[in-house]
């Protein structure tokens, strides 16, 4: 089965490249753009996934900064 | 006294710091990342660069590396290890140390040379220095901006664990951070790099400060 995991900074965590391409947004003509969130999208094939959670909490996230979420994909 | 460095695939300073080791007075003994043991070391040092191309996270992947294993224990049972720079952010990724290295708030790779402050004299890299003590060292690195939750921020405030702080902030670190210790103080993350001012010939050799600490440390 497929799965897809998004690793993204944790709330309030300062986002830089985020902060970068928000600030490049207007500068292109794209107004209205309040924030933007850079994060890492993850695709894995398993054979089961009863280990997708303890795979993002030892290396795919580092809970110290980032927050994480996955979803069976098929 | 025999002093490792650790050598992992994409580590870049290694050789600075081996070299370094020789200045120290000390043994020099490289470490390979798929090694299972230290040799018998008595310090290691973990040395900057970046370990397996930085990919998903510096130090997320050198951090499960055969000679890990070890280097953990060794660091549990009260052996001195200092991680300097890309060596800063994969203890951290080990949990040896607090905290994670962000992206500079800059956006900028930070080459330069800064000030720092050596804050605590009580872990085995800074027993050599002053307390107050101010030293000119190389910094180069993309994620140095040290985080923490304010909690943990308070705790290291409060246990005297900032080991080194900036005079003039890089890379939007809290606190001005620039080092910190573990709760047993023997294992030390910085980001500067000592090992790159280890002999006059380069410009200085104000990074012996620190890494002689270790010697005066165990009585050498």
């Amino acid at each position: 089965m497929k799965v897809r995991v998004l690793v993204r900074p944790k709330e309030g965590i300062l986002d830089p490249q985020g902060e970068a391409v928000r600030g490049a947004l207007p500068a292109l003509g794209f107004g209205g753009v309040k924030t933007v969130h850079i994060g890492r999208l993850i695709e894995m094939e398993v054979e089961t996934a009863d280990e997708v959670d303890a795979m993002c909490k030892r290396l795919l996230a580092n809970p110290t900064i980032e927050e994480y979420e996955w979803e069976v994909i098929h | 006294m025999r002093i490792g460095v650790t050598i992992f695939p994409g580590s870049n300073c290694d050789r600075d710091a081996l070299y370094a080791v020789e200045r120290m007075g000390a043994e020099p003994v490289e470490l390979w990342h798929a090694d299972a043991d230290l040799k018998g070391v008595d310090a290691v040092i973990v040395p900057g660069g970046f370990s397996y191309g930085d990919y998903l996270r510096p130090g997320a992947i050198a951090r499960f590396a055969n000679v890990m294993g070890p280097l953990e224990d060794f660091a549990k049972s009260g052996g001195p290890v200092l991680g300097v720079c890309n060596g800063f952010q994969v203890l951290t990724e080990a949990h040896l140390l607090p905290g994670a290295l962000l992206r500079n708030t800059g956006m900028r790779f930070v080459c330069d040379r800064v000030r720092v402050r050596v804050e605590a004299t009580d872990t085995p890299w800074t027993a050599g220095c002053e307390v107050g003590e101010e030293l000119t060292l190389p910094v180069a690195h993309n994620e140095g901006n040290y985080f923490a939750d304010d909690a943990t921020l308070a705790q290291l405030e409060d246990e005297g664990r900032v080991v080194l702080r900036y005079l003039e902030n890089p890379n939007g670190s809290a606190n001005d951070i620039a080092g910190v210790c573990s709760e047993e103080r023997n294992v030390v993350g910085i980001m500067p790099h000592p090992e790159r001012v280890s002999d006059p010939a380069l410009g200085s050799d104000e990074g012996l400060r620190i890494l002689r600490s270790v010697l005066v440390g165990a009585g050498v």
